[in-house]
């Protein structure tokens, strides 16, 4: 087909593969970051303007922090971002599963006769788009707004320390502290 | 084979790669990863029908992907403050040692 749809789909699989298949967590989480952006691409690619830029702003923007500090929160020590391999029995498993899925999904797509119509992309404004969230799909946009306070909320009320849990995560800090000592400057006297 | 067949057939592939994934990795971030793999390959498989399938109403199909991907971040964000309170219990985020439900 097109040069520019290869190149997005062999960047983003390409990735995304390598992403999890790597055994550095921060390694991973960025190179999802560049499956992410590939995706955005062939949003942009599709006709899909505003659709490419919100798959920047959330996922390459606000999701990929999360992941981040996620990774960072949870690791014990300075290079506790190696993730432990995997047993050769599960990944054969899986990825005995996933190439099942995948040749049912293939074989159904290729043999499905889907009607394509031709010509450009269709075009739609951030007008159009405006004007649909606010008169015919205001009850989607506003059960999504619940959703996302609802989700916000739950997010930082299950992740918060409670008040018997900060002692153990200040004992936690000291551990750690006195087992890698900060190398202080010298004064110069 | 027709364009909208290869769209479908990448986005097809992009789901296998994050069910591999999610499948076969034992830290809890990766499986969840892979799960925003799937998510977005579910959002490609939208926008690959909207682009070429005769449509009246075009705002629709945007505003799905919209939407979808608005549920999908609120999702990894629950999904990465569990992984957080998790690892305050059990100190580490493997997922064959989280099979207690008592906390």
């Amino acid at each position: 087909m097109s040069i520019p749809f290869l190149i997005i789909a062999l960047v983003t699989l390409g990735a995304a593969a390598v992403a999890m298949a790597l055994r550095n967590l921060i390694h991973s989480a960025l190179l999802l970051v560049a499956s992410w952006a590939g995706v955005a691409a062939f949003y942009l690619w599709a006709g899909a303007e505003f659709v490419a830029f919100a798959q920047v702003i959330v996922y390459v923007g606000a999701v990929s922090m999360v992941v981040l500090f996620a990774v960072l929160l949870t690791r014990r020590s300075r290079d506790d971002l190696a993730v432990a391999p995997e047993s050769l029995g599960r990944a054969l498993s899986a990825l005995l599963a996933g190439g099942a899925v995948l040749g049912v999904l293939f074989g159904a797509v290729l043999a499905t006769g889907l009607k394509v119509a031709p010509g450009p992309a269709p075009t739609v404004s951030v007008l159009q788009l405006g004007q649909q969230l606010m008169g015919p799909q205001v009850a989607s946009l506003l059960v999504i707004g619940a959703l996302l306070t609802v989700a916000l909320l739950g997010a930082i009320v299950i992740a918060s320390t409670d008040r018997d849990d900060v002692g153990a995560s200040l004992d936690d800090a000291r551990g750690r502290r006195q087992a890698a000592p900060l190398q202080e400057p010298e004064d110069t006297p | 084979m027709s364009p909208l067949q290869l769209c479908l057939l990448f986005s097809s592939a992009l789901f296998c790669i994050g069910l591999i994934g999610a499948l076969s990795r034992s830290n809890t971030i990766l499986v969840l990863l892979g799960i925003e793999l799937m998510l977005n390959a579910a959002n490609l498989n939208f926008i690959a029908f909207w682009r070429y399938s005769p449509v009246p109403a075009p705002a629709t199909g945007v505003l799905f992907v919209v939407f979808s991907i608005a549920v999908a971040a609120a999702e990894a964000a629950v999904g990465l403050a569990l992984v957080i309170a998790i690892y305050r219990h059990q100190k580490n985020i493997r997922l064959q040692e989280a099979t207690r439900l008592k906390g």
